[in-house]
């Protein structure tokens, strides 16, 4: 069966192909934790994926769009069609940056007649991490383990945006050893929002400051999350806070790659 | 009302400095999102019913004039009136006007949010005429000289012990000793002292949900009576209204009707449902003898056909506010005008202009839960977006946030030198870190580091990390065995 840019979630089987698979590895994660998309490759190889790292990539533009600055977001929008859209799939360990090119990349370029049809065939192809493992490749079984209880933060991108709530829920259950408890009021914002939380310091305080206050009651010594920038908040939050509390992106738990020390937490000598 | 929307900064710090109102505020947060979720799941259709309210009110949209004429056809021919009202200062005078030919002194007012949109308060005091807010919270607002925070729970931001200082501080009238610990008691107390206003008023002053082409009735919907008894008892009966309230007929109507009760407090209906169709007839037992339909546009008739056009969809359930984060943590004064919370943040620039309350579609996370509770699916992160958007395109955007932007936009364009910065960027992060793995303090960051550690990068980019595993283990990606 020849691969195609249109495939489409069911038309495949994952045994009979390999899909080619563009991981976009978003802004945040290049610069603050590379070790969250090596353990995107190891998934994504893991469900049988070809994975590929498109040289070009920067940003998604969001950081742009958000602010009003819509010219160079389109520019930033093309630079991502050219790069990525030669590929079956293209994935980011991100439900922002995956709702960023599958949501708003055709709302944006809807005027650009050389580029509207291609940003919506991107759009069609593009999917958040545990949403393509699960629902795209129907990856169920993992061999990894971890003994620690953990809760889950669900970005507003990735809930709202992306339709991704049960999968990666599905993905930790395979986890040997996990136990999971449920973050109460898990459907609101924890106060990031991209630029909001250095434009809007005090209404992001109060709202991050909610959100550690109901991880704490979770009793999880570990939190999870499938948006690092929601990541970079709550663990700076509750480190602030001096709190216990380790913080991960979900994909370092479901590849067994937790080497690095979790966000924000101390290094030993030689790590860096 | 004045707008101090552009001093948004400051308001929120005061609200978040405000115990007693963050005490209030508590409440919203955990009753009405509650009470909708389990109205909600106890409608199958509900979702369905959403996406035919959306296509009903874009079809009334789409032509306007046609049905609002409609409407003032059939009240005209009912022996009503009605006055069209570019804005609020035309609306003002309109509704003394009415008064002065009424001999009105005193005037008893039911909810409505265009009354605070024009100041009709403050205007009739100024000309010898005496308001009477007779909505439960209303009254209490008015008696601590106090906008409204909440489309529908305009005293939401007040506790009862705030309450019981009130009326101890306004009813001299009455037993300093009377115990008031129960709020039944306080509602049994603002009830009598209304009782008596309901039958000495000239005029009644409504809102109106709705306004109904086909039978040329406008409809209130209120939980406490209230709203009847202010339309009904007095001579004249006043409904405020705005252009976008117009439902052809009654069959759309108890569309939105079963959309708005469920949305907003978690009721299948709101205790009281009433339509007022033109003055009293003949064999009529009550009623008022002379029926206005004041129609206010103050900026509305602009947005249609423009991307803000969906707010004008806008049923005043308060979903969106008692939804959104930003309220919960700041409540609604903090918007500055009459509409608070996501709604307020996208309707406030199009009615005072975008300059004077530029904050407001910023103080956003675009979290899209307001969206997501939506009756009418209005898109409401999208709509502050563009606001932003405009701000930017006219110079609105501050100067520092626009050199960011731009700085951003150039290296995010440049792939080579983006891999460039970002290399320096991590080494830079996390040589200061140390081997805390985290800032304190970073200059330039002072909004983040200023309420939490910024967790530092390892050191070397993921790009810059994968071209070496590459180089060093050749295959493909590779990353499996790092």
């Amino acid at each position: 069966m020849p691969q195609s840019a249109s495939a489409r979630p069911g038309n495949q089987t994952p045994e009979t192909v390999t899909p080619r698979v563009a991981l976009f590895v978003t802004c945040l994660v290049d610069l603050f934790r590379p070790s969250i998309g090596f353990a995107a490759i190891k998934l994504l190889e893991q469900a049988g994926c070809e994975v590929h790292v498109p040289d070009a990539q920067t940003c998604c533009g969001q950081p742009g769009y958000n602010s009003g600055d819509s010219a160079n977001a389109a520019i930033i929008a093309r630079q991502v069609v050219e790069s990525f859209e030669s590929y079956d799939y293209v994935v980011a360990p991100s439900g922002s940056c995956a709702g960023m090119i599958s949501r708003h990349y055709p709302d944006l370029l809807s005027g650009d007649k050389d580029y509207a049809e291609r940003a919506r065939r991107l759009a069609a192809k593009t999917y958040e991490l545990t949403q393509f493992l699960v629902d795209v490749r129907k990856l169920s079984a993992l061999d990894v383990k971890l003994d620690r209880r953990v809760t889950y933060h669900d970005s507003c991108s990735s809930l709202r945006e992306m339709g991704v709530k049960a999968q990666p829920r599905k993905l930790l259950a395979a986890v040997e050893g996990v136990a999971f408890s449920e973050l109460p009021d898990g459907d609101s914002c924890c106060g990031f929002g991209g630029t909001f939380c250095v434009k809007y310091p005090d209404i992001s305080d109060r709202m991050v400051e909610e959100k550690t206050g109901n991880i704490a009651k979770t009793g999880a010594d570990l939190l999870l999350a499938g948006d690092l920038g929601c990541l970079l908040n709550m663990a700076g939050k509750l480190k602030r806070q001096g709190s216990k509390i380790e913080s991960r992106h979900v994909a370092e738990v479901l590849a067994g790659m937790l080497d690095e020390p979790a966000i924000g937490e101390e290094r030993r000598e030689g790590e860096r | 009302m004045q707008a101090t929307s552009d001093r948004f900064v400051d308001n929120v710090r005061k609200a978040l400095d405000n115990d007693i109102l963050q005490q209030a505020l508590g409440n919203v947060r955990v009753n009405f999102i509650e009470k909708r979720s389990q109205a909600v799941a106890g409608l199958p259709e509900f979702e369905d019913l959403r996406e035919a309210g959306r296509i009903l009110r874009d079809r009334v949209l789409a032509d306007l004039d046609t049905h609002l004429l409609a409407f003032e056809a059939k009240v005209q021919a009912q022996g009503g009136h009605v006055h069209w009202c570019a804005d609020a200062e035309s609306a003002r005078q309109t509704v003394l006007k009415i008064c002065r030919e009424a001999g009105a002194r005193r005037v008893t007012k039911g909810k409505t949010m265009i009354g605070e949109e024009i100041g009709i308060n403050d205007f009739l005091e100024a000309n010898d005429i005496e308001p009477i807010e007779t909505d439960l919270g209303e009254y209490i607002i008015q008696l601590r000289h106090e906008p409204p925070s909440h489309l529908i729970a305009p005293a939401v931001h007040v506790t009862q012990q705030q309450v019981e200082e009130t009326f101890r501080r306004v009813h001299r009238d009455l037993d300093p000793k009377r115990d008031l610990r129960e709020p039944s008691s306080l509602l049994a107390e603002a009830r009598a002292k209304l009782r008596q206003r309901f039958l000495t008023a000239d005029v009644g002053i409504t809102g109106a949900n709705f306004l109904v082409a086909e039978t040329g009735s406008s409809v209130i919907v209120t939980n406490e009576g209230n709203g009847d008894l202010t339309q009904t008892l007095p001579r004249v009966h006043i409904a405020l209204a705005s252009i976008d309230k117009v439902v052809p007929t009654l069959d759309d109507l108890t569309l939105l009707l079963r959309l708005l009760a469920r949305s907003a407090t978690g009721q299948e209906m709101s205790v009281y449902t009433t339509l007022s169709t033109g003055p009293r007839r003949g064999d009529d037992h009550d009623g008022p003898g002379a029926y206005h339909v004041v129609i206010l546009d103050n900026g509305r008739s602009k947005m249609v056909g423009t991307e803000k056009q969906d707010l004008l969809r806008c049923i005043r359930c308060g979903a969106c506010l008692n939804h959104c984060p930003i309220y919960h943590a700041v409540g609604g004064h903090a918007y500055g005008w009459v509409y608070a919370g996501p709604i307020g943040a996208a309707l406030t620039p199009a009615l005072i202009g975008l300059e004077h309350a530029a904050d407001l579609p910023n103080a956003s996370t675009l979290c899209g839960r307001c969206e997501a509770v939506c009756p009418m699916k209005i898109p409401l992160p999208n709509i502050l977006r563009h606001w932003r958007e405009e701000e930017f395109q006219r110079g609105l955007t501050p100067p520092t946030v626009r050199r960011g932007l731009g700085l951003w936009a150039f290296v995010a364009r440049h792939p080579r030198f983006y891999r460039l910065v970002a290399g320096l960027g991590a080494r830079l992060l996390s040589g200061m870190a140390g081997s805390r793995g985290r800032l304190r303090s970073l200059p330039l960051a002072g909004g983040w580091t200023a309420v939490r550690d910024l967790p530092a990068p390892s050191g070397r980019t993921f790009h810059a990390l994968y071209r070496q595993r590459r180089s060093g283990g050749g295959g493909k990606a590779g990353g499996g065995a790092a």
